[in-house]
Parts: C-alpha cells; structure tokens; sequence
C-alpha cells in the first residue's frame, strides 16, 4: 500500500513526463523542419542568390527581383495597416466600453483574423485586379496589409487594456482631455506590446502565398514598378519548388531558409522588445 | 491645534448622494470643508471616503454608471453642475492615489505633463516650475541629478513624492490624498506626512485614510464615516478625544472596525 506522499510524487512523475514528451513531439517537427530547411537551403546560399535575378529554366541566378518584390509589398502593407490597426484598436480600448459599434467591429475584426489568406487573396483580385485589368504589385499589398489590420488590431486593443485604469485616471485628475491622456499616456505605456504586434503581423505576411498568388502573381525580371506583376519569395519558392529543374528546385530551398529565418528573427526581436520593454508596466 | 481658528468655506457640500448604478453609495452628506486646512475623511472600508473624494474631482465620470445628486460648491459654485467644464476643474483640484502612478517618461516630463496643459511656460519658467514643484514635494535632493530618466524607475516613496509633486505643479486649489501612504514604508510615510503639514499653507488638503493614528496627526479636521452616512463631523482634536457620537468613539477605540 502506498503512502499518500508517495502516491502523489508518482502521479506528479506521471504528469510531468507525459508533458514532457508532447512538448518533445512538438519540438520535433519544429527541429525537423529547420535541419532539412538548413540542410537543403544552406549550401545553396551565395551572393548570387542575393545579387541576381531570378533565371530562365537550367541556368544560374538569384532571388533579388524576389526578396525585393516582397521586402517592398510587406513595407508597404505594414504601412497601410498599421496606423489603421492602430487607430481602431485604440477606439476599440479606450472608447469601446458603451454602445453598439465597439462590439461589432470586434466581432467582425475576430472573424478576419481568422479569415483564409486565399480569400482575401480573391477578394483584392475581384475588387482590383479585375478592374485595372493586370496584376500590380500594389494589388499585392493591399491584400497583405488586409491581413496586417487585424491582427494590429488585436493587439493594440490587447495592450491598451493591460496599462491599468490608474494610470488614465491619474492623467485625467491633472485635468488632461481623453486625447491628450490616450496620445501622452496610455498609448506611451503600451508602445512596446504594440510595436511587437505589427512586428509579429510582419513576419506572418512575410510568408503569405496565397494572397500574393492573385494579386501580385510573379515576374522574371527585375521590377520596382508597384504598378506591375511583381516578384515576391513565397511565390517563387512556389513556383520554383514545383518545377522539374534542379537549379530553380535548389533556389526554392536557399529562398526558403531566408524567409523561415527573417521570421525567427522578427519573432526573436518582437519577443525581446516586448520582454525589456513590459517590465515597468 | 487651537481652536480658534479663522476658517473660510472652500467646498461646501450639500444633500449629496452618490449612485453606482442602483446602489447608494453616499446618503444625503452635508458639510463644509475649511481653506488651507487639512481634513480627513476616516471610516471603514466601504463607508464611501473615497468615493466622496472622487465627487470633488468628478473622477467618478469616467465611468458611465456612475452618478452624483445634489450640490458641491467650490468657492460659492456648484461643480456638479453639467455646464461645469471636467478638465478645468481638474485642473483646480489635483489628486493623489493609493498606489504611486507614475507615468512612462523622465521625471521632468512626469511633472511638466500637468503644467503645459494650462500654462504656456517658456523652457526657463519651466525648470523654475519643475524645482519648485520638486522640492515643495520633497524630492528635489533625491531627483536633480535624474531629471531625464524614467519616472518609473524611483523607489515607491519616491514615486509617490513625484505624484505629489506633478498634482501641485498645476498650482492646483485643492489637493486631494487617496490613502497616499497605504502602499508606503513608515519613513516614506513619516515624508509624506510632514509634507501635508507644509502643504496645507498654500492648499487646502483632503486626505482619506485607513490609518487614524495619521488622521489625527495630520488633519485639522475630521469627518467619520459609515456606511455612506457622514456620523460625525468636527475638530481633529475634538472628534478623536471628546466625539459627540457613540459610533465615532467606538471606531476611534478601535471596538469596531
């Protein structure tokens, strides 16, 4: 007959092994996907792979005219959407507490955020692209930045509620109107946690394909006018990954390590803003 | 504390009832608080010393289901009244809070937040305003070489000196203490206290506190509370060693409360 002690130090034994190996489980897959990530994708890195565009089946080339393509559709979506991520989730925070809009816009900001990315993808190709006629790379980054506005959104909401209602009502008692005590203080003490949201709304475009696949499509050669079809990572590696050709196969690979490792990076820096930063507040 | 004292009204309070939502929270309290005096607001927790403070300032608007009847007067005018503009009037009467609240910018920002709402300060008078805010609160010696860094980085006494000394430079009229030392160390509190009794030259001070001991030392006048009813109003010296009530002498012997 066991004690009672020894009984619980069992079952403690028993629960935290079993966490432990479907934490390992998890882990794995995430491991596995970086060592073959590393194992295809590094001997494949050279300057080519950053100097020079993308090449015709069977000859050398790089992923330039992609890495740029797509470094200029996420800027420009993370500039479309975060000050409107930002503006609505600081109405949602500071001005959501009566009424029946706050409500509503959460709800529906709730359903985007878990809205496919192809049909957004659709949506900006019915409503743009069909109008103007082609694919443009601006098609291409308003369809990302529909997908940065909510997740900013979210987030500035999220963070704006953490700063305690102290904090408001002592930069009210000074006599400071709403505007001033939100723009001065409350949105200064949440900056870091908002700052990493659209970090994090960066990294999950930077990824995106489907979005891109019927708005900016793709384009052999070197293009910075947002106007036309233009060339970005994951449609590439898409594209590349399917073909029957080693050299567009091996730079599918070297453009996959750059994406999955600028994400880990942003996630990285986002995590480490958020840590030095949250600890006063 | 003599008794003659020549006192002038600053706020006077009449038939005032507090609501939240359905509940009474404040029953029909009248009186008047004295300039350049310290009055206390003492009770247990729940009898309504706070939310009373939270009238003076209409903090209590903040929150939509939460109203106020009844009058107010600041010198002679009823602040409750709805034409009455809420940040001017902040602006009048400044507050504390239990809990230091500092914001997120330097120390010298912290303090000149509240001054640039209302004053147009040249960078010079600024300054001016910031050591004088600091020193009147205390903090001068302890903060003059860190005027640039965070506020939030100060100790807890420190940060509620700085508090203080934000509310005081707007040159407010009125200064209203929430629990100011509850979160505090005894020697922050035995700071704070001899700051109220310099304070009070230039403004008129109310204080609510669980701690009766710091009641009497700091305040001219007292007012007992219980259960949103105002029991007993009057002299420091004359509530806590002579009360007229039976409720007030049993909370201040400590057989209640």
């Amino acid at each position: 007959m066991l004690t009672l002690y020894t009984r619980r130090r069992l079952i403690n034994a028993i629960g935290l092994g079993i966490s432990a190996l479907a934490m390992l489980f998890g882990l794995l897959w995430l491991g596995w996907i970086l060592w073959t990530l590393l194992a295809n994708g590094l001997p494949q890195l050279s300057m080519a792979v950053l100097t020079q565009m993308t090449p015709p089946p069977n000859s050398t080339g790089g992923l330039l005219n992609a890495i740029a393509g797509s470094l200029m559709m996420t800027f420009l979506a993370a500039l479309i959407g975060t000050p409107i991520g930002i503006l609505a989730g600081t109405y949602l925070a500071e001005f959501g507490q009566r009424g029946w809009l706050a409500p509503t816009t959460r709800f529906i900001n709730d359903v985007l955020l878990s809205a496919p990315s192809i049909v957004i993808g659709l949506f900006i190709y019915e409503m743009y692209v069909v109008k103007i006629g082609h694919f443009s790379g601006w098609a291409g980054a308003l369809a990302l930045s529909i997908l940065v506005i909510p997740i900013v959104i979210r987030t500035t909401e999220n963070m704006l509620r953490l700063v305690p209602n102290t904090l408001r009502e002592a930069a009210a008692a000074l006599g400071a109107p709403q505007w001033k005590v939100i723009n001065l203080v409350t949105l200064r003490a949440a900056r870091a946690g908002i700052i990493t949201g659209v970090l994090l709304a960066v990294a999950r475009i930077s990824g995106e394909t489907a979005p891109l696949l019927f708005t900016s499509l793709n384009n052999q050669f070197w293009s910075s006018d947002m106007n036309q079809p233009m060339a970005n990572l994951p449609v590439v590696i898409f594209q590349f990954a399917m073909s029957p050709y080693q050299d567009w196969q091996s730079l599918a690979w070297a453009g996959a390590l750059l994406i999955t490792f600028s994400v880990l990076s942003l996630n990285i820096l986002a995590r480490v803003l958020f840590r030095q930063k949250s600890t006063t507040y | 504390m003599s008794a003659e004292k020549t006192v002038t009204p600053k706020l006077v309070v009449r038939d005032l009832n507090f609501y939240y939502g359905a509940e009474r929270a404040l029953k029909d309290i009248n009186l008047t608080i004295p300039e350049k005096m310290v009055t206390a607001f003492i009770g247990p927790s729940g009898c309504g010393k706070s939310t009373m403070l939270r009238t003076f300032n209409r903090m209590y608007q903040l929150y939509p289901k939460q109203k106020a009847t009844g009058e107010v007067l600041l010198d002679g005018e009823n602040i409750l009244d709805k034409k009455q503009d809420l940040n001017t009037l902040r602006a009048k009467i400044g507050m504390v809070f239990q809990k230091p609240t500092p914001f997120p910018m330097s120390i010298y920002d912290n303090i000149a937040f509240g001054a640039k709402l209302y004053e147009n300060l040249s960078r010079h008078d600024m300054d001016e305003r910031v050591e004088w805010a600091l020193r009147k609160a205390a903090l001068w010696t302890e903060a003059k070489d860190k005027l640039k860094q965070s506020g939030t980085g100060l100790s807890g006494g420190q940060q509620q000196r700085l508090c203080i000394a934000r509310a005081i430079a707007v040159k407010p009229q009125i200064l209203l203490l929430d629990e100011p030392t509850s979160a505090l160390d005894p020697i922050s509190t035995a700071h704070i206290e001899k700051l109220i009794d310099e304070l009070k030259a230039e403004f008129t001070i109310i204080i609510v506190t669980h701690n009766m001991q710091q009641a009497a030392r700091v305040s001219d006048y007292t007012a007992y509370m219980y259960l949103g009813d105002l029991i007993e109003f009057g002299d420091t010296s004359t509530v806590f060693t002579n009360p007229k009530r039976k409720e007030t002498e049993d909370y201040i012997t400590g057989r209640f409360g």
